[in-house]
């Protein structure tokens, strides 16, 4: 799994139907060290992007963590959906170091 | 499965429901011989891992079998703790 940012959302009207009723947000995937520092480079243009499924109600900027593959449909309401990218928590802090 | 160093924790309230009650750690993929190899992931723990612990962990659909028969929204999970490596060139 992944650390992302949720930089932005997706409206789609003509889609597949078991996506209905569901919320596409834009993540933009971070390193630890990224989230951890906090002062993540945020410049325009940032490499990868990836449009994920929200099962958490995350919000806009928010640190999340994502899963991808077909462990996505494993998020909850995702089951037997067309789904490979999915958010399945929003992170509180994350602490490297320590042992 | 792949040889990783448990190098942080992560901190999250709001989760997907199968993630509840499971350890979310910071992990550094490792090469044959122990060194930092690629980016650091998020892995769940199945096993109890420590800081600092060489572990070892299974990626893909096959990483929410410890929890069979429960699907966990899970793509890296630790599966072992790893004792020593022998026999590494």
């Amino acid at each position: 799994m992944l650390l992302a940012r949720v930089v932005g959302t997706v409206v789609a009207t003509r889609k597949d139907p078991r996506l209905e009723g569901k919320k596409l947000l834009i993540v933009t995937p971070l390193t630890a060290e990224q989230v951890e520092s906090g002062k993540e480079a945020d410049a325009p243009g940032q490499a990868s992007y990836l449009v994920a499924v929200d099962t958490v109600d995350a919000g806009y900027r928010e640190t999340v963590i994502i899963v991808q593959g077909s462990s996505a449909r494993m998020a909850s309401t995702c089951k037997d959906c067309p789904v490979d990218t999915a958010i399945v928590g929003i992170v509180d802090t994350v602490t490297l170091g320590g042992g | 499965m792949f040889l990783a160093r448990v190098v942080g924790t992560v901190v999250s309230t709001v989760k997907d429901p199968s993630l509840e009650s499971k350890k979310i750690l910071v992990i550094q993929p490792l090469d044959r011989s122990g060194q930092d190899q690629g980016a650091k992931l998020i892995a769940l723990d199945s096993v109890g891992a420590g800081a600092g612990e060489i572990v070892y962990y299974c990626r893909g659909r096959e990483a929410s079998f410890p929890w069979y028969p429960d699907e966990v929204a899970t793509e890296a999970t630790i599966v072992g703790i790893v004792d020593r490596i022998d026999g590494v060139r």
